[in-house]
Protein backbone atom coordinates (compact mmCIF):
# COMPACT_ATOMS: atom_id res chain seq x y z
CA UNK A 1 0.00 0.00 0.00
CA UNK A 2 1.10 3.79 -0.59
CA UNK A 3 1.94 6.25 1.59
CA UNK A 4 -0.25 7.54 3.30
CA UNK A 5 -1.71 11.36 2.65
CA UNK A 6 -2.16 11.94 6.45
CA UNK A 7 -1.28 10.09 8.94
CA UNK A 8 -0.90 10.60 13.09
CA UNK A 9 1.12 8.64 15.05
CA UNK A 10 1.48 8.44 18.60
CA UNK A 11 -0.66 11.61 18.94
CA UNK A 12 -1.61 13.65 22.09
CA UNK A 13 -3.14 16.70 22.91
CA UNK A 14 -4.05 18.19 25.74
CA UNK A 15 -6.44 21.01 27.32
CA UNK A 16 -3.50 22.40 30.54
CA UNK A 17 -3.60 19.90 32.48
CA UNK A 18 -6.49 17.38 30.98
CA UNK A 19 -5.48 14.70 28.66
CA UNK A 20 -7.90 14.67 25.83
CA UNK A 21 -6.14 11.94 23.19
CA UNK A 22 -3.97 9.00 24.50
CA UNK A 23 -1.33 7.94 21.28
CA UNK A 24 -3.65 7.38 18.16
CA UNK A 25 -2.32 6.13 15.29
CA UNK A 26 -4.76 6.67 12.17
CA UNK A 27 -4.21 7.57 8.42
CA UNK A 28 -5.90 8.61 5.53
CA UNK A 29 -4.70 7.89 2.12
CA UNK A 30 -5.00 9.39 -1.34
CA UNK A 31 -8.77 9.79 -2.41
CA UNK A 32 -10.43 7.79 0.72
CA UNK A 33 -13.40 8.14 2.90
CA UNK A 34 -12.97 7.56 6.31
CA UNK A 35 -15.29 7.89 9.55
CA UNK A 36 -15.02 8.70 13.14
CA UNK A 37 -16.88 7.34 15.58
CA UNK A 38 -17.42 7.15 19.12
CA UNK A 39 -19.36 8.31 22.62
CA UNK A 40 -19.28 11.66 23.09
CA UNK A 41 -16.41 12.96 24.90
CA UNK A 42 -14.03 10.11 23.49
CA UNK A 43 -11.79 12.82 21.66
CA UNK A 44 -13.02 12.50 18.11
CA UNK A 45 -13.29 16.99 17.72
CA UNK A 46 -9.82 16.97 19.64
CA UNK A 47 -8.55 14.58 16.93
CA UNK A 48 -9.84 17.10 13.58
CA UNK A 49 -8.36 20.02 15.56
CA UNK A 50 -5.29 18.77 15.89
CA UNK A 51 -5.15 17.63 12.41
CA UNK A 52 -6.07 21.52 11.48
CA UNK A 53 -3.33 22.83 14.09
CA UNK A 54 -6.00 24.37 16.32
CA UNK A 55 -4.40 22.74 19.78
CA UNK A 56 -1.16 23.27 20.32
CA UNK A 57 -0.48 21.14 23.46
CA UNK A 58 0.40 18.30 21.32
CA UNK A 59 2.98 15.62 21.20
CA UNK A 60 3.30 12.67 18.58
CA UNK A 61 3.46 13.44 14.65
CA UNK A 62 1.51 14.22 12.03
CA UNK A 63 2.57 13.91 8.81
CA UNK A 64 0.95 15.01 5.74
CA UNK A 65 2.21 14.45 2.10
CA UNK A 66 5.86 13.50 3.44
CA UNK A 67 5.98 15.97 5.72
CA UNK A 68 5.60 16.41 9.66
CA UNK A 69 2.77 19.16 9.81
CA UNK A 70 2.66 18.74 13.69
CA UNK A 71 4.50 22.26 14.45
CA UNK A 72 2.66 24.26 12.29
CA UNK A 73 -0.08 26.63 12.97
CA UNK A 74 -3.68 26.42 11.65
CA UNK A 75 -3.50 29.22 9.30
CA UNK A 76 -0.37 27.22 7.60
CA UNK A 77 -1.84 24.20 7.93
CA UNK A 78 -5.38 25.43 5.97
CA UNK A 79 -2.81 26.62 3.30
CA UNK A 80 -1.33 23.50 2.55
CA UNK A 81 -4.72 21.67 1.82
CA UNK A 82 -6.36 20.45 5.26
CA UNK A 83 -9.86 21.68 6.14
CA UNK A 84 -11.95 22.02 8.79
CA UNK A 85 -15.74 22.27 8.85
CA UNK A 86 -15.67 22.63 12.70
CA UNK A 87 -18.46 21.34 14.94
CA UNK A 88 -21.45 23.82 15.12
CA UNK A 89 -21.07 25.43 11.89
CA UNK A 90 -18.76 28.56 13.17
CA UNK A 91 -20.09 30.64 10.20
CA UNK A 92 -19.44 34.31 10.70
CA UNK A 93 -22.18 36.05 11.84
CA UNK A 94 -21.71 39.14 10.14
CA UNK A 95 -20.89 38.02 7.03
CA UNK A 96 -23.57 37.22 4.07
CA UNK A 97 -23.71 33.73 2.76
CA UNK A 98 -21.36 34.12 -0.43
CA UNK A 99 -18.70 36.60 2.05
CA UNK A 100 -18.84 33.00 3.96
CA UNK A 101 -17.64 31.02 1.24
CA UNK A 102 -15.62 33.27 -0.01
CA UNK A 103 -13.64 33.07 3.38
CA UNK A 104 -12.24 29.75 1.91
CA UNK A 105 -10.10 31.31 -0.52
CA UNK A 106 -8.04 32.63 2.26
CA UNK A 107 -6.31 29.49 2.42
CA UNK A 108 -4.65 30.99 -1.38
CA UNK A 109 -5.57 27.47 -3.35
CA UNK A 110 -6.58 27.06 -6.85
CA UNK A 111 -8.41 24.18 -7.97
CA UNK A 112 -12.31 23.09 -9.18
CA UNK A 113 -14.18 24.74 -6.06
CA UNK A 114 -15.33 27.99 -7.07
CA UNK A 115 -18.41 29.68 -6.05
CA UNK A 116 -20.22 28.48 -8.97
CA UNK A 117 -19.28 24.91 -8.58
CA UNK A 118 -20.25 24.95 -4.82
CA UNK A 119 -23.83 26.94 -5.84
CA UNK A 120 -23.91 23.56 -8.01
CA UNK A 121 -23.45 21.56 -5.36
CA UNK A 122 -25.85 23.05 -3.16
CA UNK A 123 -28.17 25.41 -4.71
CA UNK A 124 -30.45 26.02 -1.81
CA UNK A 125 -26.94 28.46 -0.95
CA UNK A 126 -27.50 30.38 -4.38
CA UNK A 127 -30.53 31.82 -3.46
CA UNK A 128 -29.35 32.72 -0.10
CA UNK A 129 -26.28 34.08 -0.75
CA UNK A 130 -26.72 38.09 -0.17
CA UNK A 131 -28.44 36.53 3.03
CA UNK A 132 -26.58 37.15 6.25
CA UNK A 133 -25.19 33.99 7.74
CA UNK A 134 -27.54 33.96 10.61
CA UNK A 135 -30.35 33.98 7.79
CA UNK A 136 -29.84 30.33 6.65
CA UNK A 137 -31.93 27.59 7.86
CA UNK A 138 -29.78 24.86 10.15
CA UNK A 139 -29.24 22.58 7.11
CA UNK A 140 -28.19 25.43 5.12
CA UNK A 141 -25.84 26.73 7.57
CA UNK A 142 -23.84 23.16 7.21
CA UNK A 143 -24.06 23.29 3.71
CA UNK A 144 -22.49 26.59 3.91
CA UNK A 145 -19.55 25.69 6.09
CA UNK A 146 -18.92 22.70 3.89
CA UNK A 147 -18.92 25.21 0.81
CA UNK A 148 -16.60 27.35 2.52
CA UNK A 149 -14.12 24.82 3.33
CA UNK A 150 -14.36 23.64 -0.46
CA UNK A 151 -13.72 27.05 -1.36
CA UNK A 152 -9.86 26.42 -0.29
CA UNK A 153 -9.82 23.33 -2.31
CA UNK A 154 -8.19 21.53 -0.22
CA UNK A 155 -7.14 17.98 -0.47
CA UNK A 156 -8.31 16.70 2.86
CA UNK A 157 -11.84 17.80 4.24
CA UNK A 158 -12.85 17.18 7.37
CA UNK A 159 -16.11 17.53 8.77
CA UNK A 160 -16.78 17.42 12.65
CA UNK A 161 -20.31 16.39 13.54
CA UNK A 162 -22.30 17.87 10.37
CA UNK A 163 -25.66 15.89 10.84
CA UNK A 164 -25.66 17.00 14.69
CA UNK A 165 -29.17 18.50 15.14
CA UNK A 166 -30.61 18.57 11.43
CA UNK A 167 -33.70 16.86 10.26
CA UNK A 168 -32.78 12.93 8.77
CA UNK A 169 -33.87 14.36 5.48
CA UNK A 170 -31.20 17.32 5.45
CA UNK A 171 -28.68 14.66 6.40
CA UNK A 172 -29.00 12.74 3.99
CA UNK A 173 -28.90 15.88 1.76
CA UNK A 174 -25.85 16.52 2.73
CA UNK A 175 -24.55 12.96 2.84
CA UNK A 176 -25.54 12.63 -0.87
CA UNK A 177 -22.77 15.51 -1.59
CA UNK A 178 -19.93 13.44 -0.29
CA UNK A 179 -19.14 11.15 -3.66
CA UNK A 180 -19.40 14.65 -5.93
CA UNK A 181 -16.60 15.94 -3.43
CA UNK A 182 -14.98 12.69 -3.74
CA UNK A 183 -14.79 12.77 -7.67
CA UNK A 184 -13.09 15.84 -7.30
CA UNK A 185 -10.10 14.11 -5.59
CA UNK A 186 -11.05 15.63 -1.97
CA UNK A 187 -9.99 12.99 0.96
CA UNK A 188 -12.45 13.10 3.28
CA UNK A 189 -12.62 12.50 7.21
CA UNK A 190 -16.02 12.53 9.10
CA UNK A 191 -16.79 12.84 12.45
CA UNK A 192 -20.33 11.07 12.60
CA UNK A 193 -22.17 9.95 16.15
CA UNK A 194 -24.98 8.04 13.51
CA UNK A 195 -22.97 4.52 12.69
CA UNK A 196 -24.66 3.46 9.95
CA UNK A 197 -24.23 6.69 8.48
CA UNK A 198 -20.90 6.83 9.09
CA UNK A 199 -20.58 3.07 7.83
CA UNK A 200 -22.59 3.38 5.09
CA UNK A 201 -20.56 6.23 3.71
CA UNK A 202 -16.93 5.79 3.83
CA UNK A 203 -14.24 3.18 3.22
CA UNK A 204 -12.83 2.47 6.81
CA UNK A 205 -13.88 3.51 10.36
CA UNK A 206 -12.28 4.54 13.32
CA UNK A 207 -13.74 3.53 16.73
CA UNK A 208 -12.41 6.33 19.37
CA UNK A 209 -12.90 5.10 23.26
CA UNK A 210 -11.76 7.62 25.97
CA UNK A 211 -9.13 9.15 23.80
CA UNK A 212 -7.76 6.11 22.12
CA UNK A 213 -8.51 3.87 18.82
CA UNK A 214 -10.74 0.87 20.21
CA UNK A 215 -11.65 -0.58 16.60
CA UNK A 216 -10.38 0.69 12.95
CA UNK A 217 -11.63 -1.93 10.02
CA UNK A 218 -13.15 -1.54 6.81
CA UNK A 219 -16.44 -0.12 6.85
CA UNK A 220 -17.73 -2.95 5.02
CA UNK A 221 -16.46 -5.61 7.15
CA UNK A 222 -17.23 -4.23 10.85
CA UNK A 223 -20.61 -6.09 12.47
CA UNK A 224 -22.53 -4.00 15.11
CA UNK A 225 -21.45 -6.65 17.40
CA UNK A 226 -17.78 -5.23 16.68
CA UNK A 227 -18.75 -1.70 16.90
CA UNK A 228 -20.39 -1.89 20.39
CA UNK A 229 -17.92 -3.79 21.56
CA UNK A 230 -15.40 -1.02 20.74
CA UNK A 231 -18.05 1.44 21.98
CA UNK A 232 -18.53 -0.30 25.36
CA UNK A 233 -15.81 -2.71 25.63
CA UNK A 234 -18.24 -5.98 26.30
CA UNK B 1 -23.87 84.29 17.65
CA UNK B 2 -26.93 82.83 16.62
CA UNK B 3 -28.27 79.33 17.75
CA UNK B 4 -27.79 78.26 13.89
CA UNK B 5 -24.16 79.61 13.93
CA UNK B 6 -23.68 77.71 17.19
CA UNK B 7 -24.76 74.25 15.61
CA UNK B 8 -23.01 74.52 12.42
CA UNK B 9 -19.87 75.40 14.38
CA UNK B 10 -20.10 72.12 16.57
CA UNK B 11 -21.17 70.25 13.58
CA UNK B 12 -17.59 71.05 11.88
CA UNK B 13 -15.95 70.50 15.35
CA UNK B 14 -17.37 67.09 15.49
CA UNK B 15 -15.60 66.64 12.18
CA UNK B 16 -12.42 66.74 14.21
CA UNK B 17 -13.76 64.45 16.84
CA UNK B 18 -14.50 62.06 14.08
CA UNK B 19 -10.98 61.56 12.85
CA UNK B 20 -9.73 60.95 16.79
CA UNK B 21 -12.58 57.99 17.25
CA UNK B 22 -12.07 56.14 13.86
CA UNK B 23 -8.41 55.46 14.25
CA UNK B 24 -9.92 54.02 17.91
CA UNK B 25 -12.84 52.47 16.18
CA UNK B 26 -10.54 50.11 13.48
CA UNK B 27 -8.51 48.77 16.08
CA UNK B 28 -11.36 48.01 18.74
CA UNK B 29 -13.36 46.78 16.09
CA UNK B 30 -11.22 44.03 14.86
CA UNK B 31 -9.08 43.45 17.68
CA UNK B 32 -11.25 44.32 20.25
CA UNK B 33 -8.28 46.04 22.03
CA UNK B 34 -9.30 49.35 23.31
CA UNK B 35 -5.69 51.60 22.71
CA UNK B 36 -5.60 53.71 25.92
CA UNK B 37 -2.82 55.61 24.09
CA UNK B 38 -4.96 56.62 21.27
CA UNK B 39 -4.93 60.33 22.52
CA UNK B 40 -1.41 60.24 22.83
CA UNK B 41 -0.77 59.14 19.45
CA UNK B 42 -2.52 62.15 18.19
CA UNK B 43 -0.49 64.67 20.33
CA UNK B 44 2.59 62.43 19.07
CA UNK B 45 1.51 62.82 15.96
CA UNK B 46 1.06 66.51 16.24
CA UNK B 47 4.87 66.79 17.61
CA UNK B 48 6.38 64.88 14.95
CA UNK B 49 4.25 66.69 11.90
CA UNK B 50 6.08 69.86 13.58
CA UNK B 51 9.42 68.46 14.06
CA UNK B 52 9.05 67.02 10.52
CA UNK B 53 7.91 70.77 9.23
CA UNK B 54 10.77 72.45 10.99
CA UNK B 55 13.37 70.15 9.37
CA UNK B 56 12.87 69.73 6.07
CA UNK B 57 10.88 73.39 5.85
CA UNK B 58 7.92 71.87 5.09
CA UNK B 59 4.39 72.98 5.49
CA UNK B 60 2.41 71.05 8.00
CA UNK B 61 0.26 69.20 5.81
CA UNK B 62 3.08 68.09 3.33
CA UNK B 63 4.70 66.83 6.49
CA UNK B 64 1.96 65.23 7.65
CA UNK B 65 1.53 62.93 4.56
CA UNK B 66 4.85 61.98 5.58
CA UNK B 67 4.07 61.15 9.06
CA UNK B 68 1.14 59.34 8.09
CA UNK B 69 3.13 57.01 6.25
CA UNK B 70 5.10 56.91 9.11
CA UNK B 71 2.33 56.18 11.33
CA UNK B 72 1.20 53.55 9.30
CA UNK B 73 4.43 51.75 9.78
CA UNK B 74 4.90 52.23 13.41
CA UNK B 75 1.35 50.83 13.66
CA UNK B 76 1.90 47.49 11.91
CA UNK B 77 5.51 47.46 14.78
CA UNK B 78 3.88 47.97 17.55
CA UNK B 79 1.26 45.29 16.86
CA UNK B 80 3.82 42.98 15.55
CA UNK B 81 6.01 43.48 18.76
CA UNK B 82 4.21 44.23 21.54
CA UNK B 83 0.01 44.48 20.98
CA UNK B 84 0.30 40.82 19.70
CA UNK B 85 1.88 39.17 22.94
CA UNK B 86 -1.07 41.06 25.15
CA UNK B 87 -3.94 39.94 22.79
CA UNK B 88 -5.69 36.61 23.43
CA UNK B 89 -5.61 36.57 27.34
CA UNK B 90 -7.65 38.61 29.38
CA UNK B 91 -8.55 41.92 28.66
CA UNK B 92 -6.62 43.48 31.45
CA UNK B 93 -3.66 42.84 29.75
CA UNK B 94 -4.12 45.24 26.49
CA UNK B 95 -5.50 47.46 28.65
CA UNK B 96 -2.40 47.80 31.01
CA UNK B 97 -0.21 47.66 27.96
CA UNK B 98 -1.35 50.56 26.28
CA UNK B 99 -1.94 52.39 29.71
CA UNK B 100 1.81 51.94 29.44
CA UNK B 101 2.28 53.24 26.19
CA UNK B 102 0.37 56.08 27.12
CA UNK B 103 2.96 57.12 29.88
CA UNK B 104 5.67 56.59 27.86
CA UNK B 105 4.60 58.73 25.14
CA UNK B 106 3.57 61.44 27.60
CA UNK B 107 6.86 61.54 29.41
CA UNK B 108 9.24 61.06 26.07
CA UNK B 109 7.52 64.08 24.78
CA UNK B 110 7.88 66.23 28.10
CA UNK B 111 11.71 65.08 28.21
CA UNK B 112 11.76 65.85 24.19
CA UNK B 113 10.00 68.53 23.86
CA UNK B 114 9.35 70.07 27.02
CA UNK B 115 5.86 70.88 28.36
CA UNK B 116 5.53 74.25 26.55
CA UNK B 117 2.66 74.59 24.13
CA UNK B 118 3.06 74.60 20.64
CA UNK B 119 1.03 74.72 17.27
CA UNK B 120 0.98 74.00 13.74
CA UNK B 121 1.50 77.62 11.86
CA UNK B 122 0.03 77.04 8.23
CA UNK B 123 -0.03 80.50 6.99
CA UNK B 124 -2.97 82.43 7.02
CA UNK B 125 -5.50 79.56 6.33
CA UNK B 126 -6.09 79.48 9.86
CA UNK B 127 -8.25 82.60 10.11
CA UNK B 128 -9.78 82.36 6.67
CA UNK B 129 -13.42 81.96 6.20
CA UNK B 130 -16.14 81.65 3.66
CA UNK B 131 -20.16 82.73 3.73
CA UNK B 132 -22.76 79.86 3.70
CA UNK B 133 -25.76 81.82 4.06
CA UNK B 134 -26.27 83.98 7.03
CA UNK B 135 -22.90 82.05 8.78
CA UNK B 136 -19.53 82.65 8.52
CA UNK B 137 -17.16 79.19 8.78
CA UNK B 138 -13.89 79.03 8.65
CA UNK B 139 -12.59 77.30 5.88
CA UNK B 140 -10.49 74.98 7.78
CA UNK B 141 -13.00 73.30 9.70
CA UNK B 142 -14.52 73.14 6.43
CA UNK B 143 -11.28 71.07 5.43
CA UNK B 144 -11.15 69.15 8.18
CA UNK B 145 -15.00 68.06 8.08
CA UNK B 146 -14.39 67.14 4.77
CA UNK B 147 -11.29 64.83 5.23
CA UNK B 148 -13.65 63.16 7.99
CA UNK B 149 -16.82 62.20 6.02
CA UNK B 150 -13.65 61.03 3.38
CA UNK B 151 -12.41 58.90 5.86
CA UNK B 152 -15.58 57.32 7.40
CA UNK B 153 -16.77 56.89 3.89
CA UNK B 154 -13.19 55.12 2.99
CA UNK B 155 -13.40 53.02 5.72
CA UNK B 156 -17.11 52.07 4.97
CA UNK B 157 -15.66 51.13 1.59
CA UNK B 158 -12.76 49.03 2.99
CA UNK B 159 -14.47 46.81 5.53
CA UNK B 160 -17.81 46.23 3.57
CA UNK B 161 -16.22 45.92 -0.22
CA UNK B 162 -12.47 44.50 -0.23
CA UNK B 163 -11.33 41.11 0.93
CA UNK B 164 -9.33 42.43 3.55
CA UNK B 165 -12.34 44.42 5.49
CA UNK B 166 -13.93 40.50 4.79
CA UNK B 167 -11.10 39.27 6.95
CA UNK B 168 -11.48 42.10 9.37
CA UNK B 169 -14.77 41.17 9.78
CA UNK B 170 -14.51 37.50 10.04
CA UNK B 171 -11.74 38.07 12.01
CA UNK B 172 -13.85 40.19 14.70
CA UNK B 173 -16.61 37.80 14.61
CA UNK B 174 -14.26 34.46 15.40
CA UNK B 175 -10.58 34.58 15.02
CA UNK B 176 -10.07 31.27 15.54
CA UNK B 177 -12.43 29.64 12.65
CA UNK B 178 -11.08 32.68 10.77
CA UNK B 179 -7.55 30.83 10.96
CA UNK B 180 -8.80 27.99 10.20
CA UNK B 181 -9.78 29.41 6.95
CA UNK B 182 -6.09 30.48 6.76
CA UNK B 183 -6.34 33.84 7.85
CA UNK B 184 -3.12 35.20 9.42
CA UNK B 185 -4.58 36.86 12.02
CA UNK B 186 -1.60 38.54 13.26
CA UNK B 187 -0.75 40.23 9.99
CA UNK B 188 -4.18 41.11 9.79
CA UNK B 189 -4.14 42.74 13.00
CA UNK B 190 -0.95 44.41 11.82
CA UNK B 191 -2.45 45.91 9.12
CA UNK B 192 -5.69 47.36 11.55
CA UNK B 193 -3.32 49.01 13.65
CA UNK B 194 -0.98 50.72 10.42
CA UNK B 195 -4.83 51.95 9.10
CA UNK B 196 -5.87 52.75 13.02
CA UNK B 197 -2.49 55.04 12.95
CA UNK B 198 -2.56 56.70 9.10
CA UNK B 199 -6.19 58.38 10.33
CA UNK B 200 -4.78 59.01 13.67
CA UNK B 201 -2.07 60.78 12.00
CA UNK B 202 -4.55 62.69 10.15
CA UNK B 203 -6.09 63.34 13.49
CA UNK B 204 -2.74 65.17 14.29
CA UNK B 205 -2.21 67.68 12.15
CA UNK B 206 -5.71 69.11 12.21
CA UNK B 207 -5.84 68.91 15.90
CA UNK B 208 -1.94 70.70 15.91
CA UNK B 209 -3.41 73.78 13.49
CA UNK B 210 -6.75 73.70 15.54
CA UNK B 211 -5.45 73.77 19.31
CA UNK B 212 -2.15 74.84 20.60
CA UNK B 213 -1.02 71.97 22.01
CA UNK B 214 1.03 70.16 25.31
CA UNK B 215 2.54 66.74 25.63
CA UNK B 216 -0.44 66.34 28.43
CA UNK B 217 -3.03 66.55 26.13
CA UNK B 218 -3.56 62.96 24.90
CA UNK B 219 -6.25 61.66 27.75
CA UNK B 220 -9.10 64.22 26.71
CA UNK B 221 -8.94 63.32 23.22
CA UNK B 222 -8.85 59.73 23.98
CA UNK B 223 -11.86 60.59 26.00
CA UNK B 224 -13.29 62.29 22.91
CA UNK B 225 -13.13 59.47 20.71
CA UNK B 226 -14.30 57.04 22.98
CA UNK B 227 -17.61 59.41 24.08
CA UNK B 228 -18.04 59.31 19.63
CA UNK B 229 -17.85 55.88 19.55
CA UNK B 230 -20.25 55.42 22.52
CA UNK B 231 -22.43 58.32 21.04
CA UNK B 232 -22.76 56.26 18.10
CA UNK B 233 -22.56 52.74 18.81
CA UNK B 234 -20.37 50.13 18.04
CA UNK B 235 -20.36 48.70 14.53
CA UNK B 236 -20.09 51.56 11.92
CA UNK B 237 -17.85 53.93 10.89
CA UNK B 238 -21.01 56.34 9.94
CA UNK B 239 -22.03 55.98 13.63
CA UNK B 240 -19.19 57.12 14.81
CA UNK B 241 -19.09 59.60 12.95
CA UNK B 242 -22.40 60.92 13.83
CA UNK B 243 -21.83 60.29 17.26
CA UNK B 244 -18.87 62.84 17.38
CA UNK B 245 -20.69 65.61 15.27
CA UNK B 246 -23.56 64.91 18.48
CA UNK B 247 -20.64 65.27 20.87
CA UNK B 248 -18.91 68.66 18.87
CA UNK B 249 -22.68 69.92 18.56
CA UNK B 250 -23.54 69.28 22.42
CA UNK B 251 -19.83 71.14 23.36
CA UNK B 252 -20.24 74.06 21.26
CA UNK B 253 -23.38 74.55 22.50
CA UNK B 254 -22.39 74.61 25.77
CA UNK B 255 -19.53 76.96 25.69
CA UNK B 256 -22.31 79.09 24.12
CA UNK B 257 -23.92 78.72 27.40
CA UNK B 258 -21.50 79.42 29.70
CA UNK B 259 -17.21 79.16 29.02
CA UNK B 260 -17.20 76.98 31.65
CA UNK B 261 -19.86 74.21 30.55
CA UNK B 262 -18.75 73.20 27.18
CA UNK B 263 -16.87 70.38 27.64
CA UNK B 264 -19.29 69.10 30.76
CA UNK B 265 -22.13 69.41 28.40
CA UNK B 266 -20.32 66.92 25.88
CA UNK B 267 -19.64 64.49 28.89
CA UNK B 268 -23.45 64.92 29.78
CA UNK B 269 -24.40 64.32 26.68
CA UNK B 270 -22.27 61.28 26.34
CA UNK B 271 -24.38 59.77 29.92
CA UNK B 272 -27.19 60.59 29.07
CA UNK B 273 -26.88 58.38 25.85
CA UNK B 274 -25.13 55.73 27.98
CA UNK B 275 -28.54 55.30 30.53
CA UNK B 276 -31.11 55.55 28.16
CA UNK B 277 -29.43 53.85 24.97
CA UNK B 278 -26.46 51.95 26.18
CA UNK B 279 -26.45 50.24 22.72
CA UNK B 280 -25.58 53.45 21.30
CA UNK B 281 -27.65 55.52 18.61
CA UNK B 282 -26.71 53.61 15.52
CA UNK B 283 -25.39 50.18 16.44
CA UNK B 284 -24.86 47.70 13.87
CA UNK B 285 -27.95 44.88 13.35
CA UNK B 286 -27.31 42.09 13.05
CA UNK B 287 -30.23 39.73 12.16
Amino acid sequence: MSDPLLASRALAAFYGDFQALFGIDAELHAGERIAIIGANGAGKSTFLASLAGAIGAKTGEIVFDGARIDGRDAPDIARLGIALVPEGRRLFPSLTVEENLRMGTFAGRRGPWTLARVYELFPALHEKRRAPAPALSGGQQQMAAIGRALMANPRVLMCDEISLGLAPSIVRAIYAALPAISAEGVSVIVVEQDVELARSSTDRVYCFTHGRVSLSARSAAVTRDDISHAYFGV
Amino acid sequence: MSWLDTVVQGILLGGLFALFAMGLAVIYGVMRLINIAHGDFVVLGAYLILSVALTLHLSPFAAAAIVVVLFAALGYALQRAILDRALGGDLLAPLVVTYGLSVIIENALQQGYSADSRSLQIGGIETASVHLGPIAVGVVPLIVFGVALAVAAGLELLFNRTRLGMAFRATSDDRATARLMGVRDFRLYGYAAAISLAVTALASVFMGVKYTFTPTLGPSFLLYAFEAIVIGGMGSFWGTFAGAVILGVAQTIGFALDPGWGILTGHLVFLAVLIARPQGLFPKVVA
